[in-house]
């Protein structure tokens, strides 16, 4: 089984209905994602040559996936020549077996974490925990998260579906003391007990956003700083990443590190931004003894020889989220994968199952906004009309609608059927409508009117009417 | 001048005024309109919803019906999207049939965009009296039509314009999404016609038949006032 399959296959419906029932949800979502979006706007908008900084960043994205063996290989050279270590792994079983590897072969009790999606998605903690290795996620949001015992609901706000409240609830919990439901204290009380944990730590194990093949550096962009402190302080450094972070040139990483935040948050820079080459070196007073890099493929490889290759180029600022009117409405654990939003409607099914996740490609209007947003201006609708596509050739779509679909299609090409189904659907429609508008829809229409009234058929079509407009 | 109109089969249907609307604006302007009369439905749903070997032979039926050569006009982003983006993306490995898809992408367009890009007018000499808002329509948004709407609706006389609150936040249309998923379709209208309450209009103008149902339907539910308008029937009155 695939690690993307080991969420729950929720009942994406049930979910949904969930989400829409939860104010406190709603205004939480509402509130973070204008932010953001409003953000992401004003930081494009500050660049004036943003349209052509977000296409080049894209050919960059292009040129290495269409190279990426070689330049992988090229980033394992140069992180063997600063003296770090480099692993592939083919799927997350690897990946987790590697970096217990790394933990028993170093003797490494305690870790610390920083925010890594990549590491949600092969499930690290769990594997980790039942090594009897301790585990503390350093990220603010992460912290929380992992102290109630969830998963992520957003790629750069993991804790987005808390309150104040909620959060000094899990905090008090874990602390022992209670704790007043106040941003400043409630980072205070975080921050001393996170720091406990950098001081004890002997491992700590950070994800990356951009690795340079020429030089071995890896980026990691963060608000809080625990990003440097898990890389830091502990004696080993695991980092863990795709293998669709890879960039080519030294050169290349101005172009994302302009457009990461700004699409993100709408800040110039995030607050660290964290370039790392190798552990320490001789003569340095600080850094890890060891720095281990880990390479996960987990499916990318066969994503990339399909026309879902443009996936591979998103850099997980999580814009797509906040831009999408659905994720707004229906929060990130209703997507039941690690990703959400936009993003994750295509990730899910591509990795875990196309048959498995028949909802995901389907929740969206198609509106755009999304691809809008990407700084990499990934065709996202398209792509999740290519899964719908794919859906319709497998076994156990509804025979019901692909034939609907098809008799629509057999009417419509021939114009004189056209209008005769157009006149029978008034002769139906009509009867039932009150000053042209019908409040209840009878069979699959239902759905529409339980929102909202639908406009009975006009007395005399356009082109009925056209004659006379001659 | 002469075009030809793609009057979409949401309009055809639902909405023949806007169709009518759009051939009187474009009259005006000295454009000699006509009227494909086998053109049915693009394909759009067919494609949206994966079901490509029909939303080709609808494509195919779309071409043939508009193979004259002429200019084509569309009173709808959505119709002018899937001509312009995706008939071409939809025959990509066709050699017969990719030239024409991208020949009819090409002189095709949407109503605001022709009038603005194409004859460079954007006061159509119309005049209507009233306070309107504007939404602005999703494949607007992909046929890079970002202003073009609000700027011949600013040029009419008398009319008031109020802009919208999150304008080019979809209405929660998007074609079979509203009937799958009727929960956050209506929950994304229900917000799109507060916001158009909010402002304080008589009406809201919007460029595609798909959001005008939508939010006339939802603001019918609400017992709303607030009339729906096709753009083309703002520009139709003087
Ligand atoms: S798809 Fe684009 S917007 Fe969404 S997370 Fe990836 S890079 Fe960001």
């Amino acid at each position: 089984m695939n690690s993307y399959a080991q969420h729950e296959h929720h009942d994406f419906l049930n979910a949904v209905r969930q989400a829409l029932a939860d104010p406190p949800l709603q205004a939480a979502l509402v509130r973070l994602t204008s932010t953001l979006m409003a953000g992401n706007r004003r930081g494009y908008a500050a660049l004036a040559d943003i349209d052509a900084l977000r296409d080049h960043a894209k050919l960059i994205k292009e040129h290495t996936l269409a190279y990426l063996d070689r330049y992988l290989e090229q980033l394992e050279m140069s992180v063997q020549k600063q003296g770090g270590h480099v692993h592939w792994a083919s799927d997350a079983e690897e990946a987790r077996q590697i970096v217990l590897g790394i933990a028993r072969q170093t003797n490494s009790r305690r870790i610390v974490k920083s925010k890594s999606m990549t590491s949600e998605e092969i499930h690290l903690n769990p594997a980790l925990e039942a090594a009897g290795l301790e585990v503390t996620e350093t990220d603010f949001g992460e912290f929380i998260i992992q102290l109630a015992g969830e998963r992520p609901s957003h790629l750069v706000a993991p804790a987005v579906h808390h309150t104040r409240e909620s959060i000094a609830r899990i905090l008090s919990k874990y602390s022992g003391e209670t704790l007043p439901d106040e941003a400043q204290a409630l980072a205070q009380a975080g921050r001393r007990l996170l720091r406990q944990k950098f001081a004890q730590a002997d491992m700590g194990i950070s994800g990356v956003n951009f690795a340079v093949a020429e030089t071995g550096t890896i980026v990691l962009i963060s608000n809080e700083g625990n990003a440097r402190l898990t890389t830091t302080c502990p004696r080993i450094h695991v980092a863990l990443m795709g293998i669709e972070k890879v960039l080519p040139r030294w050169g290349d990483l101005p172009v994302f590190l302009k457009l990461l935040a700004r699409a993100a948050t709408g800040q110039a820079l995030s607050v660290y931004t964290t370039l790392i080459t190798g552990p320490r070196r001789r003569g340095e007073t600080d850094g890890p003894e060891e720095f281990h890099l880990v390479l996960l493929d987990n499916g990318r490889s066969r994503v990339l020889a399909t026309p879902f290759r443009e996936s591979l180029q998103c850099i997980r600022c999580g814009a797509c989220l906040n831009a999408c009117p659905v994720y707004r409405r229906i929060g990130g654990h209703a997507y039941g994968g690690v990703y959400s939003g936009p993003i994750g409607s295509i990730l899910t099914p591509l990795y875990d199952s196309v048959v498995d996740n028949p909802h995901l490609p389907h929740a969206s209007s198609l509106c755009g906004a999304c691809q809008a947003a990407c700084p990499v201006k990934i065709n996202i609708p398209h792509m999740l009309i290519g899964l719908r596509e794919l859906q319709t050739h497998q076994r156990g779509k509804s025979r019901w609608e692909k034939l609907t679909y098809h008799l629509a299609a057999a009417v419509l090409q021939r114009p004189w059927l056209y209008r005769l189904g157009l006149r029978c659907a008034r002769l139906v429609l009509r009867p039932l409508a009150h000053e042209g508008w019908l409040r209840h829809l009878p069979g699959p229409g239902t759905a529409w009117t339980e929102a909202r009234d639908f406009p009975a058929p006009a007395p005399r079509s356009f082109r009925e009417q056209w004659r006379q407009l001659r | 001048m002469k075009v030809s109109l793609l009057v979409t089969c949401l309009s055809d249907a639902l909405f023949p005024e806007v169709g009518i609307a759009t051939v009187r604006v474009l009259r005006r302007l000295g454009i000699a309109v006509d009227f494909p009369q086998a053109q049915t439905c693009c394909g759009q749903p067919h494609f949206n919803s994966g079901y490509h070997d029909d939303a080709r032979v609808l494509a195919r039926h779309t071409l043939r019906t508009f193979a004259n050569g002429q200019t084509v006009v569309v009173p709808s982003g959505s119709c002018a999207a899937m001509i312009k983006l995706e008939y071409p993306h939809l025959f990509h490995e066709d050699p017969v049939w990719h030239p024409r898809a991208l020949d009819m992408a090409r002189r095709t367009h949407e109503l605001s965009d022709f009038l603005v890009n194409v004859l460079g007018v954007e006061d159509v000499g119309a005049r209507y009296e009233g306070k309107v808002t504007y939404h602005m329509a999703c494949h607007l948004r992909g046929l890079g039509l970002r202003t073009e709407p609000e700027r011949l609706l600013q040029r009419v006389k008398g009319l008031e314009y109020v802009p919208l609150e999150r304008a080019d936040e979809c209405c929660g249309f998007g074609g079979s999404f509203s009937v799958r998923y009727p929960g956050i379709s209506g929950a994304m209208v229900q917000d799109k016609a507060a916001f158009i309450e909010k402002t304080g209009v008589s009406a809201v103008v919007a460029t595609d038949a798909g959001c005008l149902m939508n939010i006339a339907g939802c603001l019918r539910r609400r017992g709303s006032a607030i009339r729906t308008l096709h753009l083309a029937q703002v520009l139709e009155k003087t």
